[in-house]
């Protein structure tokens, strides 16, 4: 690791698994039980918020000893939102279908407690580099629990990855569905999306005891 | 007619917190004691009334497609929806501001009560998401804007008070110890929204009301049939939020 120091690369790790923004800090929660009933539509949001929580750690810590404390949560609202308007044309561009599935979550990115949370915690008070790392870092750990997520709800509620049929063709009856294997339909309803990330959270804390709340 | 509908509708079907998930993460931040979370469920009601009609008119009079052409004919080409969300986050972030201030002046009692969730609820993703929703769902009309920023408050206070009450209450219970916390408050929520989906018959039930709920999946119109069957968990969940 020529390129990163120690310490940098724990800034990417960290929040992975130990410092995980949703299960241990609970941030930006709302976004991710929304959007991820399929995989497709989970992976373009975590690298969404990717973009826009690097990029505007990045400027934020550029600007951080200009900006008066008296109104930098306005500072880094008109922030994230530019960043947000950005990744939302791009979408449209590109794949309007996709940006119509996500319909209003991508605007909630500039409400997504983790940028603002990061901002706060980090970017105003450390260099841009290390801030970049930061963000990447976070949006990551942000990311595996959304890609796990919409995995799980995408593979057992409508038998696909990514679109792909791969557990055999319900209406033919191959693969698995041969054997009298059924869609569970409840996967792709919002209230699996809580479960599931109910249990992630159960999985993760078994694993490390440290991590258990006193009630 | 329309307006009953449209409150019903937000509060119980389409509820914030239990069908489009938003205002999460104040939603279990902030849910450990039944005080707390009647203090902030009420000033999310408060802002939400507030900054839903005003984005309307901001949405009606400049954001939308030809909205501009009060200005004159030559204007009337302008689509400046990409500017909706940096405009209504502005709006909101100076609402809050602002009711801050009148409050403090006006009645110190509720500012200490009310006070300290206030710069909380401007990066509260309801209340820009009960905007944005607002602009998808092209409400029609001032007044229907204003009973949608009420009503989606007044669901999103219903859900905060049901699980803050059962948070206090499972304190006493014996859950497994990885759940503790934030894990069984989130299986608690799911089940919770499971039982409000039941409320997606209440709509659909007449044989004159209009098919609202087309759009939805074969899987929930299947779950709308349920409802019969779903009935004990509405009731259980009905008499929590009482």
């Amino acid at each position: 690791m020529g390129l990163l120091s120690k310490k940098d690369t724990r800034l990417i790790l960290d929040p992975l698994a130990d410092n995980n923004p949703i299960t241990i800090q609970v941030l930006g929660i709302c976004s991710a039980l929304a959007i991820t009933a399929q995989l497709k539509a989970s992976i373009v949001m975590a690298i969404s918020v990717m973009a826009v929580l690097a990029l505007g750690n990045v400027v934020i810590s550029l600007m951080r000893n200009i900006i008066p404390s008296k109104i930098r949560i306005i500072v880094q609202l008109v922030v994230v939102a530019a960043l947000v308007i950005i990744v939302d044309q791009i979408l449209k561009a590109y794949s309007y279908q996709l940006s119509k599935t996500l319909s209003v979550f991508v605007g909630l990115i500039i409400t997504n407690c983790i940028i603002m949370g990061r901002f706060e915690a980090f970017a105003l008070g450390n260099s841009p580099w290390r801030s970049f790392l930061d963000g990447i870092g976070n949006a990551a750990g942000y990311g595996v629990i959304l890609i796990i997520v919409g995995f799980f709800r995408e593979l057992l509620g409508s038998g696909t990855l990514l679109g792909f049929q791969v557990l055999g063709d319900p209406i033919n009856k191959t693969g698995l569905y041969a054997i009298g294997y059924e869609n569970n339909g409840f996967m792709l309803l919002s209230p699996m999306a809580l479960i599931v990330v109910g249990i992630i959270i159960w999985v993760q804390r078994s694993r490390n005891k440290a991590l258990i709340e006193d009630h | 007619m329309e307006h009953v509908e449209l409150f019903f509708k937000s509060i119980f079907v389409d509820n914030m917190v239990f069908a489009t998930f938003l205002g999460m993460c104040s939603y279990l931040a902030v849910s450990k004691k039944v005080s707390t979370a009647v203090g902030l469920g009420a000033a999310v009601i408060f802002v939400l009334a507030v900054t839903v009609p005003l984005n309307w008119l901001l949405d009606q009079y400049i954001l939308r497609e030809g909205a501009l052409s009060w200005l004159g004919p030559e204007y009337a080409d302008y689509d400046l929806g990409f500017l909706s969300f940096i405009l209504f986050i502005a709006t909101i972030a100076t609402m809050v501001q602002l009711v801050e201030i009148v409050v403090e002046k006006f009645s110190p009692s509720l500012y200490n009560s009310l006070g300290i969730f206030l710069p909380l609820i401007a990066v509260n993703c309801a209340i820009l998401g009960g905007s944005l929703f607002m602009q998808s769902r092209d409400i029609a009309t001032l007044g229907l804007a204003f009973n949608y920023g009420l009503s989606s408050g007044i669901g999103w206070f219903l859900a905060i008070l049901a699980i803050a009450a059962i948070r206090e209450k499972i304190r006493y219970s014996n859950v497994p110890a990885p759940l503790r916390g934030l894990g069984i408050t989130f299986i608690i929520t799911g089940l919770m929204a499971i039982g409000f989906m039941s409320f997606g018959g209440m709509l659909t039930g007449g044989d004159d009301a209009p098919k609202k709920e087309e759009t939805k999946t074969a899987v929930e119109q299947k779950e709308i049939n349920n409802t019969m069957e779903t009935t004990e968990e509405v009731a259980e969940v009905s008499t929590i939020t009482e």
